[in-house]
């Protein structure tokens, strides 16, 4: 890929960071309600304390200037106090991210999973009872409702069956020491083996309610790029050359199908992490997103500013990194 | 010279439009026409809600709380689906519950369409400094999580039915506006716009009257996918507590209300995102007809 090129795409990046950041700090900004006071709860303190943490949060400058320092705050990680949490929004982020990331990664592990093999059946069993039932359920993924589906999931495996927890991330977790601060990883690297299965257990059912819906998309993503690469002409040749019929699927047509999955994909992972605060709250997830939510109950505002700015940055660099991804795979597409 | 005698025999009128040919190749599709019979069901039901719920959706009877279902013992006829959790007629609460989906669903995806269109019909056809203006604010706004982005505006401007449209419909419009703008900037070098601007028509003159009836298709096909979209995250928004507000009912509400008794009230809950699935189902398989048909172009 030309250099120029990836430089140039690159600078795009600024106009529509430097607009996140302005509508993320306007949003908050123009919020009813008085931060100090919202801050200070139910503390008796005196009119030159209240002046005195105003002219500390920057509230006394004009607006202009606010968003000045905001920008820099923000490039250094400091987004001020969580009012509720008492501590710096920055710590509580770091605290909450693993959780939501772990639950993200494995999420897009089980759309992949799902959707691969499924669309790839579909587009080879073409028009067939298959095809129509994988559309219909891929049609079913993309209207489910993802807390009904959670809920109907903690119905099933978690109060009828009992066979898998409702709530949490672990029931041993507590006792790991963290280190990668990914529960997953952690358990296995002190050899706790059951920690690790408790682990997996908790994860099982969020996974699949946020993975679900994005196996439909990509299933379908799946099906569509399948069924294109199966009428070129390589396909054909590779046939009349008298290749098996699962090697010209999977050495010749499956890898560039794929070209246009892992692009959407990539460009998934943003919805998944926007998804992510639905599915932490339906069981429980001690991730960000279950923070962000709680924080609107509790107006604390610079958390949930610092969260959206947060999210939208990782869903900019993601669409970048999606655009880099479909140009390397498929050199034929110029930047 | 030999004329085909079936044109001869046709009027102007009888030849076949390409609407026409839309409509039949829609009206084929059996499940999408069924599709649109369900969508009607529910419009229907949400409009003479008062007349077909069997009780008052806010009338609590503390003594049917959780009352179950017909069917399961300790229900009765007249409760078909059951109570919820302060005795109130879990059925009237669904059929009251889809005039906040539908009402929601269709203002919004009304509203963001119309800005969308406007603003993609600026920006496809003016360019310039418009152009990069209204592009550059459709990917600030694509770039935030569509439901957290909700969140924040809500939290912002605080709960309530006007204030749910607004935070839906505020990034909404990017969808119809990119796709108006990419036709736009299709239609703006064909020869009868061309023409137009020729003789001297003005600006909003091509815009509104020789590109907007011919970009149409395919921006309703996009709508009404859209609106699926638009009405699972109101539900979402309601679920989470910061949408519509008690005691009015709205199908996200009643799915978090019956969470806290998924043990004992199973069906609270169930019934209520059955209600959310069967609407979005219906439409979205409505819209995928209504796609092949009108705008083929717009498959994956």
């Amino acid at each position: 890929m030309n250099l120029g090129k990836f430089i140039e795409r690159l600078l795009h990046l600024v106009p529509v960071l430097l607009g996140v950041s302005l509508i993320a700090f306007l949003m908050m900004a123009v919020t009813p309600g008085d931060p100090v006071e919202i801050m200070l709860g139910d503390q008796q303190v005196t009119e030159e304390q209240r002046i005195a943490l105003r002219e500390d949060m920057g509230l006394d400058l004009p607006l202009p200037q606010r968003f000045g320092h905001f920008l820099k705050n923000a490039v250094t990680g400091d987004f001020g106090i969580s009012y509720f949490h008492r501590r710096p929004v920055s710590q509580v982020i770091l605290e909450r991210m693993p959780a939501t990331i772990e639950l993200t990664l494995v999420s897009l592990l089980v759309a992949l999973l799902v959707a691969i093999p499924l669309g790839v059946l579909a587009a080879v069993k073409k028009n067939t009872l298959f095809d129509r039932v994988a559309t219909l359920g891929s049609l079913m993924g993309i209207s489910l409702p993802g807390f009904w589906f959670g809920l109907l999931l903690i119905l099933f495996f978690g109060v009828t069956l009992q066979i898998l927890p409702v709530s949490g991330r672990s029931d041993l977790g507590s006792s790991i020491a963290p280190v990668t601060h990914f529960l997953l990883i952690d358990t296995l690297l002190v050899g706790n083996l059951a920690a690790f299965r408790s682990a997996v257990a908790h994860l099982v059912m969020p996974a699949l309610t946020l993975g679900l819906p994005m196996a439909a998309v990509l299933m379908r993503v799946t099906r569509t790029s399948m069924l294109e690469v199966l009428r070129q002409d390589y396909v054909t040749f590779a046939e009349a050359k008298g290749l098996a019929p699962m090697r010209v699927l999977f050495r010749h047509a499956l890898k560039n199908a794929l070209i246009p999955t892992v692009t959407v994909a990539a460009l998934e992972v943003g919805s998944l992490l926007g998804g992510s605060m639905i599915v932490e709250t339906v069981f429980g997830w001690p991730g960000l997103g279950r923070v962000v939510v709680e924080s609107i109950f509790t107006r604390n505002y610079p958390l949930i500013q610092a969260s959206i700015l947060l999210y939208a940055v990782i869903y900019v660099l993601l669409n970048f990194l999606a655009d880099i991804l479909y140009t390397v795979l498929n050199p034929r597409v110029r930047l | 010279m030999s004329v085909n005698p079936a044109l001869l025999s046709e009027s102007p009128a009888q030849l076949d439009t390409p609407l026409r040919r839309s409509l039949r190749t829609f009206l084929r599709n059996r499940s999408a026409v069924g599709a649109v019979g369900v969508v009607l069901l529910f419009v229907l039901i949400a409009i003479f809600a008062p007349w077909i719920a069997p009780h008052d959706p806010n009338d609590t009877d503390l003594l049917r709380r959780l009352q179950p279902p017909v069917w399961i013992e300790g229900g009765e006829w007249t409760y078909l689906l059951g109570c919820d959790a302060l005795g109130r007629d879990l059925l009237s609460r669904i059929i009251y519950g889809s005039r906040v989906s539908i009402f929601i669903g269709t203002a919004v995806v009304v509203l963001a369409t119309g800005i969308g269109i406007v603003a993609g019909l600026l920006a496809g056809y003016l360019r310039g400094w418009v152009d990069t203006v209204i592009s550059r604010l459709v990917d600030i706004l694509l770039a935030f999580p569509y439901l957290l982005f909700a969140i924040g505006l809500m939290a912002m401007m605080g709960p309530g039915l006007e204030n749910i449209i607004l935070a839906l419909a505020y990034k909404e419009w990017v969808i119809p506006c990119r796709l108006v703008r990419g036709e736009t900037l299709a239609l703006r070098e064909v020869e009868y716009v061309e023409a137009a601007r020729a003789v001297g028509a003005p600006a909003w003159y091509i815009m509104a009257r020789e590109i907007l009836p011919n970009i149409l298709s395919p921006v309703i096909v996009v709508s009404t996918i859209r609106m699926a979209h638009v009405i699972i995250l109101e539900a979402s928004l309601s679920f989470l507590g910061i949408g519509v507000q008690p005691p009015t009912a709205s199908w996200g509400s009643l799915v978090a209300d019956g969470r806290s008794f998924i043990m004992d009230a199973w069906w609270i809950s169930t019934f209520s995102g059955f209600a959310i699935l069967a609407l979005v189902l219906a439409i979205n398989v409505a819209s995928q007809g209504l796609r092949d048909a009108f705008d083929p172009r717009l498959q994956e």
